[in-house]
């Protein structure tokens, strides 16, 4: 989240897509509640924030909505972009910090073109694009053109007129399925939060993330939001619900094989020293007035990293032993290692925190892959789809010749430790029970592993043995290192001092500094952990100065305890707030007051030489337009892989040009399903009752959803003769799932201009694993959702495509 | 006698997540009934001796493709003992197991029950059900042990939403109007606060803002909901004249019927080996 969940309070208008708070996350869905319930609040006059939900079924969310628009999956670009398109055509974007705030008056260079739904730079052959096609025009000085009055016809504010009036009402009824006057209705409430009185908030989560165009749904979101004004703004920002407890500390600690901690980028082969990676990796300064702090700072980020794996032996000499860290030579991702499993070409995988054959994409393939491996080791308090995978349905065990380990690991109960939430609070909790039966720690395992691979190393010896020798543990006990050391040495500290480091801006390149993840830098100081803080409700007067719900001494929130980021952006060009009903940061004359500054604590903003709000870019200003996403600059709509319908903007490039076919590339055959076979579009989602697979061990929620099943609409239901209850079996080319049918008007038909089409949808949970299993002896009954889903990802960061895709459904 | 307490629940932002039941079994240390389909999002069925809260889904969703929710076309409601003011259960009881504690809450006393089961046909609401393990009747205490301990019962605390608020009667009643009134104003001339005065067997305990009719929810309206042994003279004509028109209508069959004859209807039935 750019903001946090408490500052939902303070939005006048809600949109919710790819999501579904009400169930996922009920304790935060509080705060939406009292944003209605506040008379304050609200477009118009007010009597209370108004919540929309577009969402391709009607959920518990809905059911307290203003208003739910049912929506065909996969097409929220045309949605939002259907409303940026709104806002332009009627002049009701901020104006002031659209200009000032944005990348608007950026001039692009002429190369840049979109045509049939292709971007300039697109190589055919490879399925890829050059993104230099986009880059901006720049001068000598290396700083990008730009026009201040945005007339330019290549200016972005132009550019983006241009790509996004193709989104008529007329056009995103068709593609959405949304009719043309509730999108109206829509647009009207959206239009009014242009205004600097007032503020709108989008939350969205895996609903927008698990499509091919994953990257670009968020981003069209958050392209609304700039021009809206809404981005840095208490009650505004783009609010990414993450789906477990700790999943965005997870991804600030690179759980994801293309970043190192801290979003520095992961070095690409050929980088022989640090300066040739910074250059390749940080942002570029593109205008005088840009900070870029981020790009001005990445190599005291990364030497900071590097000082505190290394220690001693990150030197000078040795360019702080760059050299030690892996250059991958391909795409590392999820789907590319069951991939690489799939076509044998790995020995063995460790799983811990999840299990592989029931969150990854086209179940079947995962477990063929597990069953290639030699041996497979499952890190899990409990016993897993992935740890039992061998008598999954279809599976002859027999047959299966991998080893499986099956390591018993702690429940976060019995550990202690920090999670991070959605707002980006690292909140520390204790230990609750001590650690049942034999089961060990994670991190005790992995560093026991360790200890034993470097005893290897000592003995043997072996090819580049460094990183593994040099690598510091600088705990008690190696074996078994604390969090809480954990947490102390990822803040970093001084070198010199022996102190912790109070910020990341005093982080340096020359080796005097640590920092295990930069933008956690700040929370254990001297004073302490300061996650452990607790100053909240018990006094509100004192513990939230500002009446904002920034509570600033409750935990404490990366980066630099800052409750909402780009916060500079909350205030004009002079440093007044926009609205001062609900500052996040003011100028006083000397100094920032408020939230805790995105931007030098004393910069006058009046200086000619003042920063511009967005420190974190080269650019200075929010990006409409942006180099970085590999499916174009603008983001677009384009069909899911499977569709019932042709894209119509572009029936010749109707799917992502550029999403990555695994199957194809792997020469295996293809495995999507075509509309005359498959003509139902199916959704998957999660239900309140469990917390993905792990509550499958937890006999009281299993009694409140104790069955797979698919919600279909009553008007198919009528046509295929099945009522609630009814078994049904669920295809799609991948495979089958057998399934009670709920028949309901919460899901629908959807009206796609000359064609109609039926949508269902189908909770997670089940597997042939747990307290529902164990009642089930036919386990085929338990099979999971993602049999059915297709083994293909988002173009940029290869998230796969479980959100939507074709199906049939036959009554058994 | 301490104020009277109990729960006011606002259906109107109750979000059907279920954390009530779920929270009042793991304090009342209640397993739950085996796991069991019934429509997908709401499978517990009732209230009963293993489900204390029971999170009811009434489904009024059109087949449209835009809908106002607000409460309006899926509507839950998280359903519990009422804490009657005049409490039929305790009218009952033959053993006095059911008492009205120091909070103004109905609890039934388990060692004094001897699991004649009364109570459970009594209740207009169904709240109350018969466990096999303990032989006695079980229902909603008002969590009377956190109450003691100066705590809310554990349903309130875990919802997330606040549709479940504890606290005196006369400050819940504030908090009700309060909260109808700004539902009225905004347009909801359906909502209605159900058990707030005393129209439902003297008044709820724990009382609800619905935002349809009781019935429609399955909650007995105000001209249902009177204990049979009070005030209730009309419902006495009424079995008098239904007795009489009985008798009548019995008196004139049995004078059509003489001995011998068929009855009218069996003139129809054909002759034995007729195809």
């Amino acid at each position: 989240m750019t903001n946090h969940w408490r500052d939902i309070k303070n939005t006048d208008l809600i949109l919710i897509n790819g999501a579904n708070p009400a169930e996922a996350h009920p304790v935060g869905f509080q705060w939406f509640m009292r944003a209605k319930l506040d008379p304050a609040r609200g477009p118009g006059k007010g009597g209370g924030a108004k919540m929309i939900h577009a969402d391709p079924r009607f959920s518990r969310t809905s059911a307290v909505s203003d208003m739910y628009l049912r929506i065909r999956t996969g097409t929220d670009v045309a949605y939002f972009g259907g409303l940026s398109n709104y806002v332009l055509q009627k002049n009701l974007h901020h104006a002031d910090y659209v200009k000032n705030y944005t990348n608007a008056s950026f001039i692009v260079k002429d190369s840049y073109n979109f045509k049939e739904g292709l971007f300039s730079g697109y190589d055919r052959k490879k399925r890829t694009y050059d993104a230099d096609a986009w880059g901006y025009e720049t001068g000598p000085d290396g700083f990008a053109h730009r026009d201040k009055t945005l007339q330019h016809p290549r200016c972005v504010f132009q550019l983006l007129k241009k790509h996004y009036s193709r989104y008529t009402p007329e056009m995103v009824s068709t593609i959405t399925g949304i009719p043309k006057d509730a999108f109206l209705k829509v647009a009207e409430l959206v239009g009014e939060m242009g205004r600097p009185d007032k503020v709108m908030t989008i939350v969205y989560a895996v609903g927008l993330t698990q499509h091919t165009t994953g990257g670009q749904l968020i981003r069209s979101g958050a392209v609304l939001q700039l021009l809206l004004g809404n981005m840095g703004r208490p009650g505004g920002g783009m609010n990414a619900e993450r789906g477990h407890a700790n999943i965005q500390g997870n991804t600030d600690h690179a759980i994801s094989w293309e970043i190192l901690p801290g979003y520095l980028k992961i070095p690409q082969p050929g980088q022989k020293n640090i300066d040739d990676y910074v250059t390749k990796s940080a942002p570029k300064k593109s205008d005088p007035n840009s900070w870029n702090f981020f790009g001005t700072n990445y190599k005291k980020f990364l030497v900071s990293l590097l000082k505190t794996w290394y220690g001693s032996a990150a030197t000078k000499d040795n360019d702080f032993a760059f050299s030690y860290i892996p250059k991958p030579l391909g795409n590392s991702s999820w789907m590319t290692i069951f991939d690489r499993a799939l076509q044998g070409k790995m020995q063995g995988l460790m799983l811990s925190g999840m299990t592989a054959t029931s969150i990854g994409p086209d179940s079947n393939q995962v477990l063929q892959a597990l069953a290639k491996l030699k041996w497979l080791v499952v890190m899990d308090p409990f016993p897993t789809t992935s740890s039992e995978f061998w008598h999954g349905p279809g599976m002859t065990p027999a047959s299966v010749q991998t080893e499986v380990f099956m390591l018993p690991t702690t429940h976060w109960i019995e550990k202690d430790g920090s999670f991070v939430n959605s707002g980006r609070w690292m909140q520390w909790k204790d230990q609750v029970i001590p650690p049942q039966g034999g089961a060990r720690h994670d991190h005790w395992i992995t560093a026991e592993l360790f200890q034993r691979v470097k005893a290897l190393y000592q003995k043997n010896g072996g090819k580049f043995a460094d990183p593994i020798m040099h690598l510091t543990m600088d705990y008690k006990d190696p074996h078994k290192p604390l969090l809480d050391e954990i947490a102390r040495e990822i803040n970093g500290k001084d070198l010199k001092s022996g102190k912790q480091m109070a910020t990341f801006a005093k982080l340096a390149d020359d080796g005097t500094t640590t920092a295990g993840d930069w933008i956690y830098t700040g929370s254990y100081t001297e004073k302490g952990n300061l996650s452990k803080r607790r100053d909240g409700v018990q006094d509100p007067a004192k513990n939230d100065p500002t009446g904002m719900g920034f509570y600033p001494n409750w935990a404490w929130s990366w980066p630099l305890n800052r409750r909402v980021m780009y916060n500079r952006a909350s205030a004009d060009l002079d440093g007044k707030p926009w609205d001062p009903k609900r500052p996040g940061i003011a100028w006083n004359g000397s100094k920032w007051v408020g939230d805790v500054p995105d931007y030098p604590p004393k910069m006058n903003p009046k200086d000619a030489k003042a920063w511009m709000p967005f420190i974190m870019n080269g650019e200075g200003g929010g990006r409409l337009f942006s180099s970085t996403m590999a499916d174009g600059p603008f983001p677009e709509h384009y069909e899911p892989m499977e569709s019932p319908v042709k894209n119509a903007l572009h029936p010749d490039n109707s799917a992502s040009p550029v999403a990555f076919l695994y199957d194809k590339a792997a020469g295996r055959e293809n495995r999507f399903g075509t509309p005359d076979e498959y003509p139902i579009i199916a959704t998957t989602y999660r239900l309140t009752e469990h917390e993905h697979f792990l509550t499958q061990q937890v006999p009281h929620l299993v009694q409140l959803a104790p069955e797979p099943f698919v919600e279909m609409p009553t008007g198919l239901a009528k046509e295929k003769n099945i009522k609630t209850g009814d078994m049904v079996r669920v295809s799609s080319k991948r495979g089958k799932m057998e399934v009670r049918a709920v028949v309901t008007n919460r899901v629908g038909q959807l009206d796609l201009g000359d064609k109609k089409a039926w949508q269902v949808g189908i909770p997670i949970h089940w597997g042939f694993v747990g307290v529902a299993a164990d009642l089930h002896p036919e386990r085929s009954m338990l099979w999971l959702v993602n049999a059915l889903t297709p083994f293909v990802g988002d173009a940029s960061a290869r998230t796969p495509e479980t959100k939507a895709f074709l199906v049939a459904i036959e009554k058994m | 006698m301490a104020e009277p307490v109990g729960f006011f629940t606002d259906s109107s932002i109750c979000i059907g997540c279920k954390a009530c039941e779920v929270a009042c079994k793991e304090w009342n240390q209640l397993p739950g009934n085996p796991p069991k389909f019934g429509d997908g999002f709401d499978n517990t069925g009732q209230l009963d001796a293993e489900n204390w809260r029971h999170v009811k889904f009434v489904d009024l969703v059109p087949d449209a493709p835009t809908v106002v929710g607000n409460g309006n076309a899926w509507l839950m409601l998280s359903d519990v003992c009422k804490h009657c003011k005049n409490a039929s259960c305790m009218e009952v009881c033959p053993t006095d197991a059911i008492v009205r504690t120091e909070f103004d809450t109905v609890v039934i006393q388990q060692d004094v029950c001897n699991g004649c089961r009364d109570c459970i046909s009594a209740c207009p609401f169904g709240a109350i059900g018969f466990s096999a393990i303990t032989g006695a009747a079980h229902k909603c205490t008002l969590c009377y042990d956190r109450l003691q301990g100066g705590m809310q019962p554990a349903c309130a605390k875990a919802c997330p939403t606040q549709s479940i608020q504890y606290g005196t009667l006369t400050e819940l009643h504030k908090k009700a109007d309060a909260r109808l009134a700004a539902l009225k104003s905004q347009g909801y001339d359906n909502a209605n606060l159900y058990g707030r005065d005393d129209s439902i067997y003297g008044g709820l305990g724990a009382f609800f803002l619905l935002m349809n009719k009781p019935e429609v929810y399955g909650l007995p309206n105000k001209e249902n909901a009177v204990l049979p042994r009070r005030n209730n003279r009309p419902g006495y004509l009424g079995s008098l004249v239904t007795a009489a028109v009985g008798v009548f209508a019995g008196l004139i069959a049995f004078r059509r019927r003489a001995p011998g004859e068929p009855a009218a209807g069996d003139a129809a039935v054909p002759p034995a080996g007729a195809p």
